[in-house]
């Protein structure tokens, strides 16, 4: 058998020429004449180490990373067929540090298996979720998922038992399993990386959510942004219906389920679940009231589960190795493991799954291996454009959906934005209510009129006109942002202005700027940005 | 990205054909005609507007909600550049301001030689190789001032 060699096809390792390395690679291996193999796998993950190209031993996958194309001949001339020494060789992959210490539970197969085969993904126990799910009645696999404790991995971390229960229990001719893909918040990737790495882990999810509440017809809304993603799922959904894991006869059950895959169009307010749900109507994307919830009156006004990616695709574990096996891992209400997405001015950026309870220095120190610039960190932002930023002095709080409420945080999706020194925080303030004014979907009036009236009320405080009664009025409309918006966005955008002001005051006393020469930094004054 | 040729009613009804029996039709025509003509003129409002039994308020309600549809051709090619948190953090701002005194055009705006469109985006999804670019729908990650600058001339020699 010819040796196998493995080069991502994820897009963040061709964002640093994977497509070059893979092809160089093909390319020598034609012209040498070699038995060899490539195969484009998923990422692991360690993204600071991409291209990270392995080598499959008797000793297990050898890594080499980061690999240049002008270093490819090199590999070669080394013997990295055979898993040799080279100066860019880091060693048994599963070895390395950074893997080794995780609990990859979702993302188990990801960077290990072709994300397009299914036979890959059958015999790296893909698909036992959903033989399981067919022996159980629709009220055991929802009962199996309460179990689990699983929350939502969107941000929310709402129950997502208690959520299929309602679809479970609600009357209808017709309802529907939608997939959250967009994921818009800065600092996350890991529903990317799931999407283009493991998409029949989320297919497999959505079907054994289908299956369990009665939906028969299935959508994945995914942004416009993430096009590589797009391309594997439209894939990969054809290769399930191809061999009938999808479609009239889910897997020889006699039970049908449909998906689809839509792509959003550049609104971030589309990941809140109403905006989706009238997005993929065909409208424009702005938020509904609730009641009533989409579990009851969701998508075309039928019943309908909205659940993150890494939820839907969590499901087949929790299925395969029941829910006790899963609540098992994490502290506290947050049960089960937290896809940490290491961001930013981050020295080791990449994904770390990890039980709930890691602390924040661990993740950013002992994964991350602290800032990328080597400047001293100063400020971390968790949870997206809408999450806290915190200062070194928090950096012991623990990744749990709880600990980040009660130090007036938001862990979100799991994303960690690292900040060195150089970051102003008014500033940082200012882009949270410039986000927002950008992305309102325009139906409340505190977050369409309130965002844009808090850009001018920060600009005043950084230019230090009537500084202490500017920040009182922006605390103030902070409170009317918070207790008046109708959904998160103008709900949680006083989370990172607030938490700047109060862990980083020194930023909001500086002296005026000098005001700009004549005709310089027009940039800075371009706000509307599309 | 943009296609040769301009706006052709015929062309933009048989994509709308294609999609209109879908369920919330309305998206997947409107990114078809936008692949189509590289952006959606406001000619296919009426088309798309019969086609889905809808009003053209409504129509164009959506067009003008969504960023990434396009009311005019956009340059020979495209360059999303992400100026969200985690890009910031690795000097984005900068890197953008350097690249739009080169093309001498602000974020959102096309180059008179036509060559660029220069867009902001929030987010690529590559934030652990910040900062992220987006050129004619291929990603790049670790977009330092010359890493754009390379980007920009090979793009100009193959304009």
């Amino acid at each position: 058998m010819s040796v196998k060699v493995y080069v991502p096809c994820d897009a963040a390792a061709v964002s640093v020429g994977a497509d070059a390395v893979a092809k160089a690679i093909a390319d020598q291996i034609a012209s040498r004449r070699l038995g060899a193999s490539l195969i484009r796998n998923g990422s692991r993950g360690m993204f600071w180490l991409e291209p990270l190209v392995e080598v499959e031993t008797p000793r297990g996958r050898v890594a080499y990373g980061p690999v240049s194309v002008d270093a490819v001949p090199g590999l070669l001339d080394a013997g990295f067929l055979e898993g040799k020494p080279h100066k860019s060789c880091l060693g048994l992959t599963e070895e390395i540090p950074f893997l080794k210490r995780q609990e990859r539970l979702t993302f188990a197969r990801c960077g290990i298996t072709d994300p397009l085969s299914l036979s890959d993904y059958v015999s790296h126990g893909g698909y036992r979720g959903l033989e399981k799910a067919l022996k159980l009645t629709p009220q055991a696999i929802v009962e199996e998922v309460t179990n689990s404790g699983l929350r939502g991995r969107g941000g929310a971390g709402f129950p997502t038992g208690i959520k299929w229960r309602t679809v479970l229990n609600a009357p209808a001719d017709q309802k529907y399993i939608v997939c959250n893909a967009d994921e818009g918040d800065s600092g996350t990737y890991a529903d990317r990386m799931i999407m283009e790495g493991d998409p029949f882990v989320l297919i497999e999810g959505m079907t054994i959510a289908g299956i369990a509440v009665g939906a028969t017809s299935g959508y994945i809304y995914i942004r416009s942004e993430y096009p590589h993603a797009f391309r594997t799922l439209r894939r990969a959904i054809a290769i399930a219906h191809d061999k009938g894991y999808l479609g009239a006869n889910v897997a020889g059950s006699g039970k049908r389920f449909d998906l689809a895959v839509r792509l959003g169009a550049g609104a971030y307010i589309c990941g809140e679940e109403t905006s989706l749900l009238e997005s993929l109507e065909g409208k424009r994307g702005q938020i509904r009231f609730k009641p009533p919830v989409p579990a009851i009156s969701g998508l075309f006004g039928k019943p309908t589960v909205v659940n993150n990616v890494i939820s839907l695709a969590t499901v087949p574990i929790i299925l395969d190795k029941g829910g006790q096996y899963y609540r098992d891992f994490g502290m506290g209400k947050s049960r089960g493991t937290l896809t940490i997405q290491l961001a930013g001015n981050i020295k080791h950026g990449g994904l770390v799954e990890k039980a709930f309870g890691l602390t924040l220095r661990e993740a950013i120190y002992d994964f991350g291996g602290g800032t990328a610039s080597g400047r001293p960190l100063r400020a971390v932002q968790v949870g997206g454009p809408l999450g806290a930023y915190f200062p070194e002095s928090l950096l012991d709080t623990p990744l749990d959906y709880e600990a980040f409420a009660e130090r007036k945080g938001m862990l979100g999706h799991g994303g960690i934005v690292v900040f060195d020194d150089t970051v102003d925080l008014a500033r940082q303030a200012r882009f949270a209510m410039e986000f927002c004014a950008v992305e309102s979907c325009g139906k409340c009036t505190p977050c369409r009129v309130g965002s844009t009236r808090g850009v001018e009320v920060i600009d005043r405080i950084i230019a230090n006109q009537d500084r202490m009664q500017n920040l009182e009025l922006l605390d103030d409309l902070c409170e009317v942002l918070t207790d008046g918006s109708l959904c998160a966005l103008g709900g949680l955008i006083p989370l990172p202005v607030q938490s700047a002001i109060r862990h980083f005051p020194e930023d909001f006393h500086k002296a005026a700027p000098p005001p700009p020469a004549n005709g310089s930094s027009k940039a800075q004054e371009t706000q509307s940005w599309r | 990205m943009s296609k040769e040729q301009g706006w052709d009613a015929d062309r933009a009804l048989s994509r709308i054909r294609e999609l209109e029996r879908l369920p919330g039709a309305l998206l997947p025509i409107l990114h078809a005609l936008q692949d189509e003509f590289g952006y959606v003129d406001k000619a296919a409002v009426p088309l798309v507007a019969e086609a889905l039994n809808l009003s053209h308020a409504e129509v164009h309600g959506v067009i003008s909600f969504y960023h990434d549809f396009r009311h005019s051709p956009p340059g020979k090619h495209l360059l999303k550049m992400c100026r969200a948190e985690a890009c910031q953090s690795m000097g984005c701002e900068s890197m953008i301001r350097h690249v739009e005194n080169r093309l001498g055009v602000h974020l959102g705006e096309t180059t008179e030689d036509g060559t660029f469109t220069v867009d902001a985006v929030y987010c690529l999804g590559n934030c652990a190789l910040s900062p992220a670019v987006m050129l004619d729908g291929k990603l790049y990650g670790r977009v330092s001032r010359e890493v754009a600058d390379f980007l920009i001339d090979s793009a100009q020699r193959h304009a």
